[in-house]
């Protein structure tokens, strides 16, 4: 069963290359950007993200909100597995796909079929299991022969099609993206965004870094709101973005997402 | 159908060792993403050079012959021999040299995959090794051709030389272990792999490569300080591929200093893998 049990995370990096010196000082906020600095050690040690308990299960669409350096990236991290938490514990229980850096995995000397085989690889396929979908990725990105072009002349839209089409292709049961995908254009969008819903009612956990409302929405139930690496809010969509930002950003909106989702399709259609 | 994460989930604490050995073998389950890089780091070295990969045997061949040349004529040992014994020497010294360079900046420069994709640590050092045994085999063409043309008493191959095969095993053995131990060290303390590269350089004066270890104790007045270079762990590596390789009789005791350190070195490396193993994400 897919399960995302965090209970009491902390993620504290250590800063080797700052000056310890100048740092000892009592806690220091720093402004309304990035987490808190702790500084009793001897290396100064940034808090990113601070006594986290989060539980998630199949189904669950998260939206993380909050400001730069609230620790919505970090939060991500923590539940792909990439940094286990310093102190308090996190289980990840289920095949996990990350979208966060683009570039990242990917060869920009060689073509975008290599590259598919490549991505496949690093979340865990096969190359047999990668070429066997590589049509479908193909078909799924509209990337058509710039498929066998170098990834160097792919534009940062064609590269998160790429990156889509391959974490969606592989049936993953817990899809982490970052905010970069917004850069594609909004038909491919409400195509992606199908396509995740069906891959989370399938198999799955979302969790969808953003500040873009628009895309929340059309991807996300529930929220939570991160503040100097700790969570401030946690609760449906609508009412955590409401209180993160002070006003219903969703009013005006056609209520029925359905509805909207039918008005998009419109929208782009000719 | 195994992914890196699920495999690299044991429900154990991030400092255990089941976890310390859940991410070397999910790393080794994943050969064949680390195959796959390897090939890619060596094609991508000579893209859009006409000979590609060939370089690398041929710059193996033309630092051997020149510095065999040379030393012959210094020591006055025939080139039949010397020849082919510098080139032996040379091909394992450059992986050996490789696995503790390249180890140093082995999840430095992995930065940005070890931040961004999960996966055990261990991936980044099999892709390491692996690079430098598909270098190893380009460079033991020039071995054959030599063998080839030099074929005599003192240069030739039997059954024996099979040992060579074992041998470069056990080497291989201690690449992984000196490429996780030194990516974990160098990635907590940055000036290690500066440090790294030249005692590994001056090493490479202390080994006998483009000298010969065995002259220096058969000559008529040994050295006192000769047996020192015993000390020299690189010593012992060369000498079991080599001697078999070049046909030269079994040494025993250069296997057993070479096993110990294998052992020794991978007790030390299981202890670091377990305790900073979940820090290396963090350092980077």
């Amino acid at each position: 069963m897919v399960h995302i049990d965090v209970q009491n995370a902390w993620v504290e990096f250590p800063i080797f290359d700052a000056k310890t010196r100048s740092l000892k000082k009592t806690v220091i906020g720093l402004g309304k950007a990035g987490g808190k600095i702790g500084t009793d050690q001897r290396v100064p040690v940034i808090e990113a993200l601070r006594d986290i308990t989060l539980s998630l299960r199949h189904g669950d669409r998260l939206a993380l909100v909050g400001h730069n350096g609230a620790g919505k990236s970090t939060l991500l991290r923590l539940l792909s597995g990439i940094y286990e938490p310093t102190r308090g514990r996190a289980r990840i229980g289920g095949r996990v796909a990350p979208i966060f850096d683009l570039a990242v995995g990917m060869d920009p000397e060689i073509t975008g079929y290599e590259n598919i085989i490549i991505r496949g690889l690093f979340l865990g396929m096969t190359r047999r299991q990668m070429l066997a979908r590589t049509d479908e990725i193909a078909e799924f990105s509209e990337l058509g022969n710039y498929l066998s072009m170098p990834l160097r002349t792919y534009s940062v839209g064609m590269r998160i099609r790429l990156a889509l089409g391959v974490v969606t292709s592989i049936d993953p049961e817990i899809l982490l993206l970052d905010e970069g995908i917004g850069a594609v254009d909004a038909a491919f969008m409400v195509k992606a965004r199908d396509r995740l819903h069906d891959l989370v009612r399938r198999s799955g956990i979302l969790v969808f870094a953003s500040h873009s409302d628009e895309f929340l929405r059309q991807l996300c139930d529930t929220a939570v709101w991160l503040d100097h690496g700790q969570v401030r809010e946690q609760g449906p969509l609508r009412e955590v973005l409401t209180s993160y930002k002070g006003f219903d950003p969703f009013v005006g909106w056609d209520g029925d997402r359905d509805d909207k989702r039918q008005n998009d399709r419109e929208a782009v259609s000719p | 159908m195994s992914t890196l994460s699920a495999d690299a989930y044991v429900d154990a604490p991030s400092r255990s060792w089941a976890r310390a050995f859940a991410d070397l073998s999910s790393g080794w389950r994943h050969r064949e993403l680390w195959g796959h890089l390897g090939w890619q780091d060596i094609k991508q070295r000579y893209r859009r050079s006409v000979l590609g990969p060939i370089w690398i045997t041929i710059s193996m061949a033309v630092t051997a012959v020149a510095l065999g040349l040379l030393y012959s004529q210094l020591f006055g040992q025939p080139l039949g021999f010397f020849l082919p014994y510098v080139t032996v020497g040379f091909i394992v010294w450059g992986f050996i040299q490789k696995c503790i360079d390249d180890g140093a900046e082995v999840f430095i420069s992995n930065e940005g995959l070890i931040r961004h994709l999960p996966a055990p640590i261990s991936v980044h050092v099999y892709r390491l090794v692996w690079r430098n045994i598909l270098f190893f085999a380009h460079n033991l063409i020039v071995y054959f051709v030599m063998l080839a043309i030099f074929y005599s008493d003192r240069f030739h191959v039997g059954w024996s030389s099979l040992l060579a095969v074992p041998a470069f095993a056990l080497l291989v053995v201690n690449g992984m272990w000196v490429g996780l131990l030194m990516g974990i060290v160098a990635t907590r303390f940055r000036d290690i792999p500066p440090v790294a590269e030249s005692v590994v350089q001056l090493m490479f004066f202390m080994t006998p490569i483009v000298w010969v270890y065995d002259d220096l104790l058969n000559s008529p007045r040994v050295p006192p300080g000769a047996r020192l270079v015993e000390f020299n762990p690189f010593l012992h590596f060369v000498e079991i591929i080599r001697r078999p390789m070049l046909g030269q009789s079994f040494v025993a005791h250069y296997w057993v200093v070479a096993i110990a350190i294998t052992v020794a070195g991978w007790l030390v490396t299981l202890l670091f893998l377990r305790n900073y193993r979940s820090r290396v994400s963090y350092w980077v």
